[in-house]
């Protein structure tokens, strides 16, 4: 490859396309763009957090094809024809998921950071695994931490939310 | 850390062939749980990643001829979820349903946590103790290596992720008078770096009463995950119980050279950690061995 031709090529974005919340989207993206990144920014879905981006916290867990991923390390590219869940598709605009309420009833938020992707865990367990023991939903979100709450609340209201 | 291309090929040929054009500016990306955090830190770089998880010849599970392949770009939860691997190679499905967190699982695979070199990778600890060898793809072909041999140091591997590909790992099935288990040892149970961890597999003789043979993996006492040659050696022919197991123990003990380390422990205790834990695998593999 001759070096003008790499230099255009530094300039190209590449057009992902995805299943988002249910719906189509194309989005232009840059080719190191990571998937939070394009959530966050570029699509305006910033329920999706970011907070240790190194895949230790869980705070911006997203389902890819129904699987909690970390989405601060997945490339953009990698959602390429796939499914993608944020917090924001698990219930209608104004309306609540089960889950949500149920944290909100068992007060499993506190200061809310790590919510959304503690959600999306726990959405992905009762979607294979709708009556959990409470063990099994501790290793669901043993990739979610939460410095607020102790998890009591959190493993209550998903345990509840379970049941509706 | 900014890559400027993300290439996403479809065949094997076409992957080499994308390597070799970037000529060494182009890296293998697989799940990335491991790639990613080293592009952002700064600890590798790449102008160019080729995504080779929708290569057909890296995925899978298989029994072929008493063999178990798996393909490099398997994940540690289709590992873990394997009834073939519980089956047969129980060591790998407790090593692979340990590592980090689900949401790494989901992503990370078998290939990259071999090339990634750690010494007290999850899944290559008890692969080191089933013996399995490696395939990779180069320009000039495809060729099987030990798994002991491409590991040569803290992260280094001598697939060259600029210009080859890991496309499997492969081992014998574990025959019913065999049986294989993984202990680790961490602060906490997800997302934490293993103190320790080890893995044995064991073949009994046909009254299940003696070790025919044992083969022991340990990690991180070393700059690569090691086996135990002069324990396992120790146990060959003895006959199944404490007192043999102890000895060998000690003699694991003494050729483990762990480093003290703040996050991980002092040698010491470390070492006496790898009797432990050999203790845990060895007795655990031979209950399975036993059918009990």
């Amino acid at each position: 490859m001759k070096d003008e031709e790499w230099s255009m090529e530094k300039m190209t974005t590449q057009t992902l396309t995805m299943t988002l919340n249910g719906e189509e989207v194309k989005v232009q993206v840059e080719p190191s763009a990571l998937l939070v990144e394009v959530l966050r920014d570029q699509l305006d879905l910033t329920g999706t957090k970011v907070a240790c981006g190194e895949g230790e916290c869980g705070a911006c867990t997203v389902l890819l094809d129904g699987k909690p991923v970390n989405s601060c390390l997945v490339p953009a590219l990698k959602a390429q024809g796939r499914e993608v869940l944020t917090v924001e598709g698990l219930a209608p605009p104004g309306e609540l998921h089960p889950l949500q309420k149920a944290f909100v009833e068992h007060g499993a938020v506190q200061c809310g950071y790590c919510t959304p992707g503690m959600l999306m865990s726990a959405k992905a367990l009762l979607d294979h695994n709708p009556s959990p023991t409470e063990d099994e939903v501790r290793l669901a979100i043993s990739g979610n931490l939460c410095r607020c709450t102790g998890y009591a609340k959190i493993v209550e209201a998903i345990l509840n939310g379970s049941t509706g | 850390m900014k890559w400027e291309e993300y290439l996403v090929p479809t065949s094997l040929e076409e992957a080499l062939a994308m390597l070799k054009e970037h000529r060494g500016q182009a890296r293998v990306i697989a799940g990335g749980t491991d790639l990613i955090i080293q592009l952002k830190k700064k600890e590798a770089t790449a102008r160019c990643l080729v995504d080779v998880t929708h290569l057909d010849e890296l995925k899978g599970i298989e029994l072929e001829d008493g063999f178990i392949r798996i393909g490099a770009c398997v994940t540690h939860q289709e590992l873990a979820s394997s009834q073939l691997i519980w089956e047969r190679a129980a060591a790998l499905a407790e090593g692979a349903s340990q590592v980090g967190s689900p949401q790494i699982r989901n992503m990370g695979t078998v290939g990259g946590n071999i090339v990634n070199a750690q010494p007290a990778a999850d899944t290559v600890v008890p692969l080191m103790a089933l013996e399995a060898e490696v395939e990779v793809a180069t320009a000039t072909g495809t060729h099987r290596e030990p798994l002991g041999g491409i590991c040569i140091g803290p992260g280094q591997c001598t697939v060259d992720s600029t210009a080859e590909i890991l496309t499997a790992v492969r081992f014998r099935a574990l025959d019913p008078n065999q049986g294989s288990a993984f202990e680790r040892l961490a602060k906490r149970k997800a997302l934490s770096l293993p103190i320790l961890n080890a893995a044995a597999v064991v073949t009994l003789n046909n009254g299940g009463d003696t070790f025919q043979e044992a083969r022991l993996a340990v990690g991180p006492i070393g700059p690569t995950p090691a086996r135990a040659f002069s324990a396992e050696e120790a146990l060959r022919g003895a006959a199944v119980g404490a007192q043999a197991i102890a000895a060998a123990l000690e003699i694991a003990a003494q050729e483990a050279q762990p480093r003290s380390n703040p996050l991980r422990g002092s040698q010491e205790y470390r070492q006496e950690m790898v009797k432990v834990l050999l203790r845990r695998s060895i007795k655990r593999a031979v209950q399975v061995a036993r059918g009990s």
